[in-house]
């Protein structure tokens, strides 16, 4: 009997969507609340993180999710190698599943690893996040994130910003906001932002200005110090004056618009210190909301079997 | 003993014979093609409702020995390709150790001999180890037996070398064979640089990664005289540039897959590693492109770049698994029930694009039903449906993304020097 797994919100329903930011958005209040749950739904379950790129906040954020809901975590100690290739992961993978380990959370730098891992294990697998593919928890903390701000989705819109190519948040927040009904727009360096994504139901903007002053949400994303190595940028400092979200541009805002980051953050290159800080900013919240949403995922996999 | 092939519909593009003849096979030659040859005395086989066609040749097969024994030998690559109807194929240098001296050309030789299932003619490398830094000694791998160069598996990306090599092979009368592929637009790529890598998150391969190349290569052919083969073609631009190319009288002939011809990116959607291979399958454009340039004559042959992995090599994440699929056992159904039956291509072009023409551009004997030549040829059964399954495959490579396809026109006999190598998919 194969368990559920949670690899893409590619395939997710409205209905699905919903049900999960529901169940988010009611282990939020319990968390925010400091409220301890009647019962602990997963105890006695077994949680292995698998976590071959290096990460921090997802990690413990799955963790704590996990541990909330009564469940244990295996502490594998592993090199955050990511040239560890599938064929040994899966190795790993099958031994933890024949030690009843009762689903698995795996982060890797190769795109489609995970899915691979579900496909020859009966056991659910959890997607946090595989090479540029997807990031699934990571939308679904967004998509809460929007919807405690706005009540509900359709009509926004949402400014995607920067290095769109490698985004693995980009792409898993592009196909779930579409089955919300939300528009999504792109910008960013002309080497950052594939022309088909087009092709993938976004807009693919120029005028950055105009778009962010249109927009519900802007929603910068990470710029790795590599890509100027590899010659997609030429230098971090034009990439911040052209891309980047600072006082003048910040100025533009709609009033009711939020700022989003799916973080670690570079202050100073991608968003100036001032946006960082800035009120509407609520790229501390994301961080709250990611326990409640993984929470919400563990769950929805997990309980009741 | 004599043979006699009777009752079949022949097809010869060499002497563009189509029509009810029996053939008569002697001393490993056809002795004669008439209408009702009288069977006294002769083994007679029977083509009754079945197509005659030269032995198919394949210009572009990897057989893995030496080194590769674990994906295909030169052994099982030759019962896959006598099972696919090939009555002759090339052995590619990109083994380990890599084809690159002349006493290599005569070990493969020698394995082919012991194998003598069909014709193996091996490709020597064009640079040492080919790593693209030093000339290999191709005049002497030519004596030895090798009947084209290449450096396959990538592209030669010094211009300099590459004149020079040309340089050699133009004046020992034997083609440049080469892969497209300018490896700084390449780079990591894993499929076409297109929607479906854009949805998977996986790094693309552009079209230009390979038209870069080739633009390049019809410059220096057209400059140093050389006969320039440009395998696997992927691509309408590449197609367009060799149609111009040969226009403008640069001596360049091209080839192109079944693959390609086929299956467009959609393939790899799902992280199917069956459709990773280099240059990737691209769009819909392209593969209406590349069999429009087939029928036109543009691009003068199919290969099948038949490319064996294990199943333990193939099966992983998308950018962990070799670039390459087998092609020997399928070519011809495939592009007889896709391209002939759906009215793109006449029977006769297919059998040119598959035997006249490969045995051409190689400069080998074969390719014919002439009285006087080697009596290589296949008897194809139209009639009967084959679901393709990838586990009863001869080649130890199963890693084909067309397993469950219903195709027509199997090779039901396939005859090499006389001798029948394979008949209805038996070891002769």
């Amino acid at each position: 009997m194969k368990g559920r797994s949670f690899l893409s919100t590619a395939n997710l329903s409205p209905a699905e969507l919903q049900q999960l930011l529901s169940l988010s958005q009611n282990y939020c209040d319990v968390n925010n609340n400091h409220r301890l749950l009647p019962h602990k739904l997963l105890r006695g379950k077994m949680i292995a993180p698998l976590f071959f790129e290096a990460s921090t906040r997802t990690k413990v954020s799955f963790e704590r999710a996990a541990r909330n809901l009564g469940a244990d975590l295996v502490d594998l100690q592993i090199g955050a190698s990511s040239i560890i290739k599938g064929e040994s992961v899966l190795e790993t993978a099958r031994t933890l599943q024949a030690m009843a380990i009762d689903a698995l959370v795996v982060r890797h730098a190769s795109s489609g690893l995970p899915a691979f891992l579900a496909d020859n294990l009966h056991i659910p697998v959890i997607n946090a996040g595989d090479g540029w593919h997807e990031h699934p928890t990571q939308a679904l903390l967004d998509l809460l994130t929007i919807s405690q701000e706005f009540g509900s989705f359709a009509g926004l819109n949402v400014l995607f910003l920067g290095d769109i190519r490698h985004s693995r948040v980009a792409r898993s927040n592009l196909f779930a906001m579409q089955t919300l009904g939300i528009k999504v727009r792109m910008a960013g360096p002309p080497t950052l932002v594939p022309p088909e994504m087009k092709a993938l139901g976004a807009e693919i903007v120029r005028d950055i200005d105009q778009a962010a002053a249109e927009a519900d949400v802007v929603y910068l994303l990470r710029i790795q110090w590599e890509r100027q190595q590899s010659g997609f940028v030429s230098s971090l400092s034009e990439y911040s004056k052209l891309y980047g979200m600072d006082e003048e541009r910040l100025a533009l805002l709609q009033s009711h618009a939020i700022l989003l980051h799916p973080g670690p953050a570079n202050v100073g290159v991608e968003l100036s210190a001032a946006a960082y800080a800035w009120p509407r900013s609520r790229i501390e919240a994301q961080v709250n909301n990611g326990v409640a949403a993984r929470m919400a995922v563990l769950h929805w996999l997990l309980a009741g079997d | 003993m004599e043979q006699l092939i009777r009752g079949g519909t022949v097809l010869d593009p060499s002497q563009n014979l189509n029509g009810r003849f029996d053939i008569l096979v002697k001393n490993g030659q056809i002795a004669a093609i008439a209408a009702d040859i009288p069977a006294t005395g002769c083994l007679v086989l029977d083509a009754a409702d079945k197509i005659v066609i030269p032995g198919l040749i394949d210009l572009h097969t990897h057989l893995r020995e030496p080194g590769g024994e674990a994906k295909e030998t030169v052994e099982t690559g030759s019962l896959a390709a006598a099972a696919g109807g090939f009555t002759g194929i090339t052995a590619m240098p990109n083994t380990n150790p890599v084809l690159d001296d002349p006493r290599k050309i005569s070990e493969l030789l020698a394995l082919a001999a012991r194998a003598g299932h069909v014709r193996v003619w091996p490709v020597g490398a064009l640079t040492k180890g080919s790593a693209g830094k030093e000339l290999a000694e191709l005049a002497l791998m030519q004596r030895a037996g090798a009947r084209a160069f290449t450096d396959d598996g990538r592209g030669v990306a010094d211009a300099f070398l590459t004149r020079n090599a040309m340089l050699y092979c133009q004046a020992l009368g034997v083609p440049f064979f080469e892969h497209c592929e300018d490896e700084s637009l390449a780079g990591k790529g894993q499929l076409h640089e297109g929607v479906v890598a854009a949805k998977l998150g996986l790094p693309g391969i552009t079209k230009s990664a390979e038209t870069v190349m080739l633009a390049r290569d019809l410059i220096l052919a057209k400059e140093t005289g050389c006969r320039l083969h440009i395998m696997h073609l992927s691509c309408q631009e590449a197609a367009e540039m060799i149609c111009c190319a040969k226009a403008a009288g640069v001596s360049v002939t091209a080839e192109v897959t079944p693959h390609h011809l086929l299956l467009t990116e959609d393939a790899a959607d799902g992280y199917n590693t069956n459709a990773k291979m280099k240059p990737p399958l691209r769009t819909a454009d392209d593969t209406a492109a590349l069999c429009k340039s087939l029928a036109d004559g543009i691009i003068d042959a199919v290969a099948t770049d038949h490319a064996p992995h294990t199943e333990i090599e193939k099966t992983g994440d998308f950018n962990s698994a070799p670039f390459g699929i087998v092609g020997l056992e399928t070519a011809f159904p495939l592009l007889y029930t896709h391209l002939v039956q759906t009215g793109r291509l006449s029977l006769m072009q297919l059998v040119e694009r598959m035997s006249t023409r490969p045995a051409a551009i190689l400069g080998v004997p074969g390719g014919t039903l002439r009285p006087g030549a080697a009596a290589d040829l296949v008897i194809i059964d139209t009639t009967a449906a084959w679901v393709i399954d990838r586990h009863a495959f001869f080649s130890k490579g199963k890693n084909s993304p067309f397993h469950g396809w219903t195709v027509y026109g199997v090779p039901a006999l396939t005859m090499v020097g006389g001798r029948v190598v394979m008949k209805n998919n038996r070891i002769g």
